[in-house]
């Protein structure tokens, strides 16, 4: 039964998770990296994209890590290990973040009323970016520049559902808002960051990059 | 049902999702026959969600993960006595090698399997926007406990998902996989309706 196969799969994984918390917790604190090795990279974006810093993303994703290690005992497994992680990342992250008074330099579109439609400004044929690309850095950094222009609440609602994969539910409770605030700031940083990567913007390009003159780089 | 172009951008992010109503779907499909600009808005959504999916995305800076190892180790509760460092030692030792043996295990047969063992799903929206491991068989809404996350994953649509051969989570997306079994017993006709209706509203996609 392929029904069963997967089951017995996924229970596989959660099962060898389980077994290391488990053995953390009874103190075996050195197992205490592999456990969240898996998930580090997820961490440090989930940071990075809230501060937009490199080096104050690693502080905190460091900081997350030592916070989870110390309360591994408050974790029930009422969600994933890793959903839990992140969920600490995203408040440590926004705690530096309000202690650095960053919101200040948050761009306008964060004080934009979020009441009404979002009406895309961009109606060209869409080029597709093929996922191949994300290879090279330069699209890769331009991407990221993309996100960086959405206003955090915007951003971090899509940070956590399209690119950590929660759900709307999870990505509500670990940003302290209402399911249908997450689904409408999720659909206005979608529609934002499409009009920021579509053709023919101008503007949005850094000027370095041969691909600025109305070539893409995909 | 006739929609405005306000209203599909509205619903864009519930139709990407699949979380629509098949009557809003259809009217949805029948504007988009008829309005490039939504197809632009539409497909330049799916391709937000696709490449902003990829873990690719970040990269973690050099150094990172030995930065975090040393600090971890810097905060934690030293213990002394050899004879524990040993047994440490020894069962991390048993788990990598268990893991090892696990893995091959899997590996060894796995390569077949995400096509041969799976259940295709019936009447999956091919547009629909799943998430995907690079070792699963399954494809995922975001969120699903049953998502394989150290695995690499990917954001895709649910028709990219089935050609590479992943079927639907036997927990997430249930509804598309009862389908088949409800089917057969050929007393229940929702089902059928439905999977023979998605499929006929979702020919405009490709």
């Amino acid at each position: 039964m392929p029904a069963e196969a997967a089951s017995q799969e996924n229970a596989r994984g959660q099962h060898e998770e389980d077994l290391l918390i488990q053995r953390v917790r009874n103190g075996e604190h050195e197992l205490f990296y592999q456990l969240v090795q898996p998930y580090e990279r997820r961490l440090y974006a989930t940071a990075y994209s809230i501060l937009r810093n490199e080096s104050d993303a690693e502080d905190a994703a460091q900081e997350a890590v030592l916070k989870a290690f110390k309360n591994l005992r408050q974790f029930r497994g009422e969600s994933r290990f890793s959903t839990w992680l992140i969920q600490i990342t995203v408040n440590e992250a926004r705690m530096r973040r309000r202690k650095e008074h960053a919101e200040i330099m948050e761009p306008i579109a964060d004080s934009r009323d979020e009441e009404g439609n979002y009406v895309p400004r961009d109606f060209a044929d869409w080029r597709e970016i093929p996922s191949e690309t994300l290879e090279r850095k330069e699209v890769r950094e331009q991407l990221i520049k993309a996100l960086q222009d959405l206003g955090a609440k915007y951003r971090e609602v899509f940070v956590l559902r399209d690119m950590q994969h929660l759900s709307i539910e999870q990505t509500a409770k670990s940003l302290g808002i209402s399911s249908s605030a997450v689904k409408t700031r999720l659909l206005r940083a979608r529609l934002m960051l499409r009009d920021l990567l579509a053709p023919g913007l101008g503007g949005n390009w850094s000027s370095k990059l041969s691909f600025a003159k109305g070539t893409k780089p995909w | 049902m006739v929609v405005k172009c306000e209203d599909v951008w509205r619903e864009v992010s519930n139709y990407l999702e699949g979380d629509i109503d098949p009557g809003l779907r259809a009217a949805i499909e029948e504007h988009l026959r008829g309005c490039r600009h939504c197809m632009a808005v539409l497909d330049g959504t799916r391709n937000v969600i696709q490449v902003y999916g990829d873990e690719r995305m970040y990269e973690l800076p050099a150094g990172f993960s030995q930065r975090l190892q040393k600090k971890l180790e810097e905060n934690m509760p030293r213990r002394r006595g050899t004879a524990f460092g040993w047994m440490v030692a020894f069962a991390t030792a048993v788990l990598l090698v268990a893991s090892f043996e696990l893995g091959r295990a899997a590996s060894s047969s796995r390569p077949q399997l995400r096509t041969e063992h799976s259940q295709p799903g019936s009447g999956v929206p091919s547009g629909m926007m799943v998430i995907v491991s690079e070792k699963g068989k399954t494809f995922h809404v975001p969120g699903c406990t049953f998502l394989h996350e150290n695995d690499g994953l990917r954001t895709l649509t649910a028709g990219e998902a089935e050609r590479e051969g992943y079927a639907p989570c036997v927990r997430c997306l249930r509804k598309y996989l009862k389908t088949k079994t409800i089917a057969c017993k050929g007393s229940i006709r929702y089902p059928v309706e439905e999977a023979a209706y998605q499929t006929a509203v979702l020919d405009g996609w490709n």
